[in-house]
């Protein structure tokens, strides 16, 4: 009888252990910004549109939480986005818009046909404030408190399911 | 009416393997003359039937879009071809899970009616463990995942229309790494079967063999056609990413191939008993945590499964209930099998041990670094492992194997003398040096690429080694399957390192009619036309490539918008020489109104899979040499008995 017969099976007890373990916890898919609880840079970017104003950082120091939405008209998931941004639009959410890299025709052209939910929409060419707030693709979306601290970053479009989601969040930071 | 009959069929399969495992075990206690036990086996053919008719049911609701079966309105459609409806009963969840038992079932009916070498006690073990294993798949199915259930009101129309997974490679995948892990659950009842009686003999090897070769050959046109549908479809280029998914499939092959070499020792020397027993519980392991991790979701993965943490838990319990009591008996048992023959180091088994220790160290290596982020998480660190950890890690381990591949089957079996084959192992030395020296001379790559071009050079001249001096006529086909094998195995080298050493790689930004060139191609961006399917948009870029400045072939890869979902995805185009692919990828528009495209030249990547083909060839003619000398033996024996008895008679 040999202690290493046992060893196969001790090694195994630790595999389950570790497998159960895991399998208990639950699975967060959250992606916790580094960015989240600071407050925006400062920017002031130009109208991207002819009917909306730009969009200035300190617009966001004024009232209520408002979601900063990263879009381009050149993105399609912005599109399979749309319809969810009309329902927060509906809700009552104020919606300010940084479209990135993007021609003031195509903008007017994207809304006009896939609806304009945003208050402000500023243009953003170099995609200096994308970068400047932490967002690595289009679309993502934050969360801005009245303060002008960034509470929650969504990445990828919003989803039908999301949308509870950012209604809550938005909720949470107006408190 | 037909689900239901499939239903009942599974609950009496499952009766069955009850009986299966009480017969088997009441025989163990027993003489073996019991008359339950004498059950055991015609309960292991008769669910072996009835397995197959619940199956035959599943592809027949299926097949006819029964949509009042639940199973088929969520993951079917009237409209899909007749090919992918069918492929549909095993596409999802459920029923690849009676898939897997139809297979099982099958094997133990085969086992039952067939196998007559064993000792009648280790084969009564060995159906009572089968019996034992699949029970666990038939309360799986029948408790929580039961394929026939039945809607309260037949839905109008079905939800599986989603285009991507009607793809032929897609339909056949995944039953082929199926059939290649419930072969090696066969292997694992044998070896639970011969621990339970310690009679651990080069029968019980030459019965187990030919379920571990053909195990082996599936898994390995599993890798090969899923590494080769991760290549052309994810339009990235490379053709292993080492995601947990694919080392999921990779570290059964890994255990089989050791489980396959200790084996043939076994049969043929008597030695290594302990180890290739304790191979066959490490075979069938790393299946079911292969099932368990694709499917339990704890591990991130490019795959995207249903996963569900449920089914998981189930998965676990069994994992741990097969397994761990494989293990226990193991630990109990494995001290009380007495030592086999001794051997030299400087021997064919010698060889082969070497072999063995390296397989295992290499499929330590993945296991490790595939269950590494599952171990920091716990700690609230996640990481992901990649190519920088395997590749290197792996290699130490694997280029040691491959010198001893080399040399190892030129070695006599039990004692030989390095001397005697100097000559060759001269020759594999020289050709390594002129390796290392001349590619290093012509191409700048790094030290595993050259490293890998070098061994497969001198593997493959290496692999015919074997057949010298002998009457080829002579030469038994299991021997040739040796022989293929390894030269596939060199041939896949051959291709990862050249891929690796020599791919050319551009992404340019194009307008219509812009030029450009990778390697020896020269590629014209002619026009840019969107092209519209059934659900999705396209842009297709038509390009003309010619070779070296030779004759235009006009090509359009895509790159495809889904609506429904939404997704995007590109569909890639190859241009397949003898020397080597071009891969073009079409992209999205840059600011400027031009058009990314990207491209590669990836001399000799088919090498890659044409190696795997070869490899699973070679296990093809190992299995039917290996059943022919059986099924010969047997008919002597039986001529032999005959005579016997006639001069018994006589007498």
């Amino acid at each position: 009888m040999s202690w290493r017969l046992w060893l196969p099976l001790a090694i195994f007890f630790g595999f389950l252990g570790l497998a159960g373990y895991q399998l208990t916890q639950p699975k967060d898919d959250a992606i916790k910004s580094t960015m989240v609880g600071k407050g925006l840079p400062y920017f002031m970017l130009p109208p991207a549109s002819l009917d909306r104003p730009g969009v200035d950082s300190r617009y966001f120091h004024q009232g209520e939480p408002k979601l900063l939405n990263i879009w381009a008209s050149w993105c399609l998931p912005c599109i399979a986005e749309a319809p969810q941004l009309e329902q927060l639009k509906q809700e009552g959410v104020e919606i300010v818009g940084v479209a990135i890299r993007d021609k003031p025709v195509d903008v007017m052209r994207f809304l006009t046909d896939h609806g304009n939910p945003y208050t402000r929409i500023g243009r953003d060419d170099l995609s200096e404030v994308q970068l400047g707030i932490g967002s690595s693709g289009v679309p993502e979306t934050f969360v801005v408190d009245g303060k002008g601290v960034i509470t929650y970053q969504h990445i990828g479009d919003i989803r039908p399911e999301h949308v509870p989601i950012l209604l809550e969040e938005l909720r949470k930071a107006g408190q | 009416m037909i689900a239901e009959i499939g239903l009942a069929a599974l609950w009496l399969a499952a009766a069955l393997a009850v009986l299966q495992l009480a017969g088997g075990l009441l025989a163990l206690r027993g003489d073996g003359a019991n008359e339950i036990a004498a059950l055991t086996r015609p309960a292991a053919v008769l669910q072996g039937g009835l397995v197959a008719l619940a199956f035959g049911a599943l592809l027949w609701v299926f097949a006819i879009t029964d949509l009042s079966v639940k199973l088929v309105a969520t993951s079917s459609h009237t409209a899909k071809p007749l090919i992918f409806k069918i492929s549909g009963a095993w596409g999802n969840h459920e029923g690849s899970m009676l898939l897997w038992v139809t297979v099982m079932a099958l094997a133990g009916a085969l086992i039952a009616a067939i196998e007559r070498r064993l000792p009648e006690r280790t084969m009564q073990a060995t159906l009572a463990a089968q019996g034992f294993v699949a029970l666990g798949f038939y309360a799986f199915l029948l408790l929580s995942s039961n394929p026939f259930e039945r809607l309260p009101q037949p839905a109008v129309e079905g939800l599986g229309l989603n285009p991507l997974l009607q793809d032929i490679g897609l339909a056949f995948h995944p039953p082929t790494l199926y059939i290649g892990y419930v072969g090696l659950s066969v292997a694992f009842s044998f070896a639970v079967g011969a621990l339970i009686t310690r009679q651990v003999t080069p029968d019980f090897a030459r019965a187990m063999r030919p379920w571990i070769l053909g195990a082996w050959v599936f898994l390995t046109l599993g890798l090969t056609a899923g590494s080769y549908w991760a290549y052309y479809e994810l339009g990235w280029g490379g053709y292993w990413f080492w995601d947990p998914v694919e080392n999921a499939a990779l570290m059964p092959w890994l255990a089989a191939t050791a489980l396959l070499h200790s084996a043939s020792v076994l049969a043929g020397r008597d030695a290594l008993r302990v180890w290739t027993i304790m191979l066959g519980v490490v075979a069938f392991s790393m299946s079911m945590l292969g099932t368990f991790l694709v499917r339990s979701g704890v591990l991130t993965s490019v795959h995207a499964f249903a996963v569900d943490p449920e089914r998981g838990s189930f998965i676990l319990f069994l994992l741990a209930i097969y397994i761990g009591g494989a293990l226990l008996l193991f630990a109990l048992r494995a001290g009380a099998i007495s030592e086999g023959e001794r051997f030299s180091m400087a021997s064919r088994e010698g060889a082969l041990v070497v072999n063995n220790v390296m397989l295992s160290a290499i499929l330590a290596v993945v296991l490790l670094g595939t269950l590494y982020p599952l171990l920091t998480e716990a700690f609230d660190v996640r990481v992901s492992v990649g190519p920088p950890y395997f590749n290197p890690v792996g290699a130490i381990f694997a280029f040691p194997m491959l010198t001893v591949m080399a040399v190892g089957p030129l070695l006599r079996w039990r004692q030989d003398r390095w001397g005697r084959i100097s000559k060759e192992m001269g020759l594999v030395a020289a050709l390594l040096l002129a390796g290392v020296v001349l590619f290093g001379l012509l191409a700048e790559a790094s030290l595993l690429a050259l490293l890998g071009l070098t061994f497969a050079v001198a593997l493959a001249a290496a692999s015919f080694l074997p057949l010298k001096g002998r009457n080829l006529r002579r030469v038994p086909i299991a021997t040739w399957g040796m022989v293929v094998a390894h030269l596939g195995v060199a041939m896949m080298l051959f291709g990862m390192a050249s891929e690796s050493a020599f791919s050319k790689e551009k992404l340019a930004a194009l307008e219509e009619g812009g030029m450009t060139s990778v390697g020896p191609w020269s590629v014209r961006l002619e026009a840019v036309e969107p092209v519209a399917g059934p659900n999705w948009t396209a842009i297709a870029g038509r390009m003309s490539a010619s070779y070296e400045q030779g004759e235009p072939v006009q090509i359009a890869p895509q790159s495809r918008n889904f609506w429904a979902p939404p997704q995007q995805t590109t569909e890639s185009v190859l241009i397949t020489r003898w020397d080597g692919q071009l891969y073009a990828v079409m992209g999205g528009s840059s600011t400027d109104g031009r058009w990314q495209v990207r491209l590669w030249w990836k001399p000799f990547v088919t090498f890659i899979w044409y190696g795997g083909l070869l490899v699973a060839l070679g296990g093809v003619m190992a299995l039917v040499g290996r059943v022919r000398v059986d099924l010969r033996r047997r008919l002597v024996r039986r001529k032999l008995a005959e005579r016997r008895n006639d001069m018994e008679t006589a007498v």
